[in-house]
């Protein structure tokens, strides 16, 4: 491949000789169209700048309508115009220098050092030069008088409350020589000053203003039309008007409108001047409208591609497709198509599919011309298809679709999905596949696209599946992961207490595909934990502690060797893919710790994951939606025992907390290395907060155990807390407990009053309730001082996380950006789009992180366990 | 300064490569000199060892997830 390098890039003034060398013809007349509706010779629409009609040739470079990218033409000016753009630079110019010499208001000695500091290059000093010449009153050269000059914005110049007009601007800025002004920053090899004062003016191509012929026959112009019309129009009246010896006056005001129109036709948001308006009264889309902003060229074309072939809709959780899979909703089947490639093999069913389809087939020839497959010659195509042809059909189930939702932060933001076509006008997502995406279903909208060629489709296929992207590419572990209720289903379902009869084992093991029924576990009565099985890979070994049984152990329910024989069957052992005990929760499931599915989604081919994920959801909503899991106020209440815990816990902090005031007081306190007795009190402080909820929290979390652990089991909160998927013992004490101490970015709340936080409390007083202790909770309600000190840490964590989404999201952005053509080359080195180097090795240790256990690449222990075992 | 800074424990170890070295890396890598990462002809770490421009320091540095890695950059 041919590569050429970009040396550099400069970016330069049109020349105004440039502007008439390139000009295809000069514009002479207003009129665009005459009579019978041809372009005018002259005009705006002279043939001579441009083709946008098929079937006619351009007339300066003969080519037709798609090859002739359209000539530039001109207008001569009848008299100079102020470029708006530069008004604010000959305004400076002007100041700088003198009206009659044109010399710089320096003297000789002056200039001359500029010049040295210069070097000969052009730099740009015209803040320093203006700065000197300000209060310049009498040029030191020529020694006449320098006048006051006044910018009116953004074109009218004032030279001591004189109106001056662009002709004399332009003969004093011709003055000003090719040395003086390389000081102000100008190449005079490649712009000089009177050029902002021009005199000729380009007319674009007319297939950058095309115009549109409406369906009742009427030419509707461009807006840039519109504009170079009316400039026209009244520099032919100037024109006549001066040739006719009218009156100053007149000829002045036609020159001011002259120059409202070209300012207007650059930019039509000028400040200062009234926008030009369409005859309906919107205001016009002029050159620099069309590029600048959001809606503007740049950004709005040509960095936003938009493509074909794509759908977009809101998301629907679905429990009962694959995660591998997404329903896809007939409407967006019928507009999405695929080509495909006619076979000896897939021959006849091309033709059924031709045959049977109402919605929009297309049929491409060997020679590559399509054709639409219509009622009338449907017959005829079926005879004429054959191998080497290819057929557009509409999207069905099994084609391979990219999924993607933004913002667009990791690779895993976009996955591969297997279509399946459902009613319906929702794209249905398995909910186990949110936490790549980073979706919910509160109203989410997602995009799908289809592949069009084979080799999209097999790369999709091979790198892009969403079961072959269980472990996240970032940290090595589990991403695509069930959460909330699949997790609490799977508490439900393996709970000891759960008995399925042999009915209901049937159906739950049927919907798994199980055809097959085992011999019962419990007397007549199959066990969850026996259902649960048949989701494993028979092979499977584990055994650890659920997230349940680490609950247990630390409420002093379980002792601390508690395994196998754990009374409540919380110990996890799964031997040759049987759950011989354990209850499933966040621990063997969750996103990131999980175990099962870490050992599954490494140690097996993707579809046993996948299988294993179709599975669990049938399992876990069928037994949700039979048991149910709900919540009720009454399990937040606490017990007589545990508000008398709850007093006694709170008397003592109260206590305690007089007891340091008073140490703090008489600076008897013990100080913490490294703080002030000031820090280290509030320290002291805060900690008596924390320790005093922490005291009652366990007692309330060890009450409400026996919702699940008693025969009679009954899912709630409990239940979603003991299983991590939803729901803490802090919400629990949050609510029927104590809220306890309030904090503002790690500390109690300070800022406020003058040394208090409300002008209830005594000034100075640092106890604990005056520095934001609520002894209250959500089921009681607050004192209005507990209210208050909520709110403030409340109103923290609403701060934050506006700013850190903001900020976050900004930086990630730019450092996206940055990272986005950096590449690992098959040698292992990181290169840039460049080919320059940035790492010898990936990583430096040329690891992948999706290939390591939560970033380690080799985890010793295991290895050396392995070999011993000698596996 | 009262201590040498390739002394110091933040500093990597910096020396010149060879001329032959330097071709044998550069036709393992398949590049020019040029595409390699640059570094200052004055900085404090490589200016004892007198570099010219286009010399190929060899820099060995510790790294977390390598222990110890290996970088080469070009003087200019």
């Amino acid at each position: 491949m041919l590569m050429k390098k970009i040396g550099s890039v400069e970016f330069n003034f049109l020349t105004p000789e440039l502007v008439r060398k390139m000009s295809a013809i000069e514009i002479t007349t207003p009129e665009t169209y005459d009579k019978d509706g041809f372009p005018m010779e002259g005009g705006l629409m002279d043939p001579h700048l441009g083709v946008i009609n098929p079937g006619i040739r351009c007339k300066t470079c003969g080519q037709q309508m798609r090859q002739c990218s359209g000539h530039f033409g001109h207008l001569e000016l009848e008299r100079p115009i102020v470029h708006s753009e530069f008004g604010k630079k000959l305004e400076l110019l002007m100041q700088a220098t003198c009206k009659e010499c044109g010399k710089i208001l320096l003297p000789d000695d002056q200039i001359a050092k500029l010049k040295e500091m210069s070097r000969g290059r052009t730099v740009d000093y015209t803040k320093k030069i203006v700065l000197k010449t300000k209060d310049v009153k009498k040029c030191p050269h020529c020694k006449g008088e320098h006048g006051k000059m006044l910018l009116d914005k953004p074109t009218n110049f004032f030279y001591d409350k004189e109106r001056i007009y662009p002709t004399q601007i332009r003969e004093w800025v011709e003055k000003i020589t090719n040395e003086d002004i390389k000081l102000f920053g100008y190449n005079p090899e490649r712009i000089r000053p009177e050029w902002f004062i021009p005199t000729v003016l380009q007319v674009p191509p007319i297939t950058i203003r095309p115009s549109i012929t409406l369906d009742s026959g009427i030419k509707s112009e461009d807006d840039l039309t519109h504009k170079l019309v009316d400039i026209i129009r009244i520099n032919l009246r100037l024109k006549d008007n001066i040739e006719a010896g009218a009156p100053q006056l007149i000829i002045e005001d036609l020159w001011d409108l002259l120059q409202y129109h070209v300012t207007t036709y650059f930019d039509n948001n000028t400040a200062g001047v009234p926008p030009a308006k369409h005859r309906s009264g919107r205001p016009l889309r002029t050159i620099i409208q069309r590029l600048k902003g959001k809606k503007g060229r740049f950004r709005y074309n040509l960095t936003g591609k938009r493509v074909n072939h794509a759908a977009r809709s809101i998301i629907v959780p679905d429990p009962y497709i694959d995660i591998s899979e997404l329903g896809v909703p007939e409407d967006a089947a019928k507009e999405l198509t695929v080509p495909e490639f006619v076979t000896e093999w897939n021959l006849a069913n091309v033709k059924t599919q031709i045959k049977e389809s109402t919605a929009h087939v297309y049929i491409i020839r060997p020679n590559g011309t399509r054709r639409k497959v219509t009622e009338e010659n449907r017959e005829e195509i079926l005879k004429e298809v054959d191998t080497g042809y290819r057929i557009e059909r509409n999207l069905q189930d099994g084609d391979i679709v990219l999924f993607n939702r933004q913002p667009s932060l990791h690779r895993i933001s976009m996955l591969g999905h297997k279509a399946r076509i459902l009613p319906g006008k929702v794209f249905r997502l398995n909910p186990i596949v949110c936490a790549p995406y980073n979706a919910d279903f509160d109203g989410d909208e997602m995009n799908c696209h289809v592949p069009q060629t084979e080799e999209g489709k097999v790369e999709a296929k091979r790198l892009m599946m969403v079961r072959d992207h269980i472990i996240s590419p970032r940290y090595g572990a589990p991403i695509i992961a069930p959460k909330e209720d699949i997790v609490s289903g799977a508490f439900a379902l393996t709970i000891p207490q759960t008995k399925f009869t042999k009915e209901e084992a049937m159906r739950l093991l049927y919907s798994m595909g199980v055809t097959e029924l085992p011999k019962p576990d419990l007397g007549k009565n199959y066990s969850g934990r026996m259902i649960f099985s048949h989701t494993l890979p028979k092979d499977l070994n584990l055994e650890y502690d659920s997230y349940t049984h680490k609950i247990l152990k630390k409420a002093g329910i379980c002792e601390e060797d508690c395994k196998e024989n754990c009374k409540h069957g919380a110990y996890v052992k799964i031997v040759d893919g049987k759950l011989v005990s354990g209850i499933i929760d966040s621990a063997s499931l969750s996103e990131g710790k999980g175990i099962i599915i870490d050992t599954i989604a490494r140690n097996y081919p993707s579809e046993v994951i996948e299988k294993f994920y179709h599975n669990l959801a049938r399992l876990t909503s069928h037994i949700l939606t039979e048991e149910g899991m709900t919540a009720s106020l009454a399990e937040f209440d606490i017990s007589e025992n545990a508000r008398a815990i709850k007093k006694r816990v709170l008397s003592e902090t109260l206590r305690k907390g007089e007891e340091l005031v008073e140490k703090y007081k008489k600076e008897t306190l013990e100080i913490i290395p490294g703080r002030t007795l000031d820090e280290s009190f509030e320290i002291y402080m805060m900690r008596l907060g924390t320790e005093a909820k922490e005291k009652v929290e366990i007692e309330i979390m060890k009450e409400k155990l026996d919702y699940v652990l008693c025969e009679k089991v009954i899912f709630n909160t409990i239940a979603m807390i003991l299983a991590k998927s939803r729901g803490s013992a802090t919400n629990l004490m949050n609510i029927g407990g104590f809220w306890g101490q309030a904090s503002v970015r790690e500390g109690r709340p300070k800022k406020g009053f003058d040394k208090r936080l409300i002008s209830s409390n005594e000034k100075g007083d640092v106890g604990i309730h005056a520095g934001g202790f609520i002894e209250s909770n959500f089921l009681e309600g607050m004192t209005p001082k507990e209210y208050f000190y909520h709110s403030m840490g409340g109103r923290q964590g609403e701060v934050d996380t506006g700013v850190s989404t903001k900020v976050s999201g900004y930086l990630y952005r730019r450092l996206a950006n940055s990272l986005k053509d950096v590449l690992a080359a098959p040698d292992g080195t990181v290169r840039t789009a460049a080919n320059n180097i940035v790492q010898y090795t990936y990583g430096e240790d040329g690891v992948f992180p999706k290939n390591t256990k939560r970033g380690v690449g080799v985890d010793v222990k295991e290895e050396y366990a392995k070999m011993k075992s000698g596996n | 300064m009262d201590f040498e800074i390739k002394d110091h424990y933040l500093v990597p170890e910096h020396v010149l490569i060879r001329k032959e070295k330097v071709e044998e890396l550069m036709a393992g890598l398949g590049i020019r000199k040029e595409s390699l990462p640059r570094i200052s002809k004055v900085d404090p770490a490589i200016k004892l060892l007198k570099p010219k421009k286009g010399d190929v320091v060899k820099i060995i540095r510790d790294s977390i997830t390598a222990g110890q890695t290996v970088y080469y950059r070009i003087v200019e």
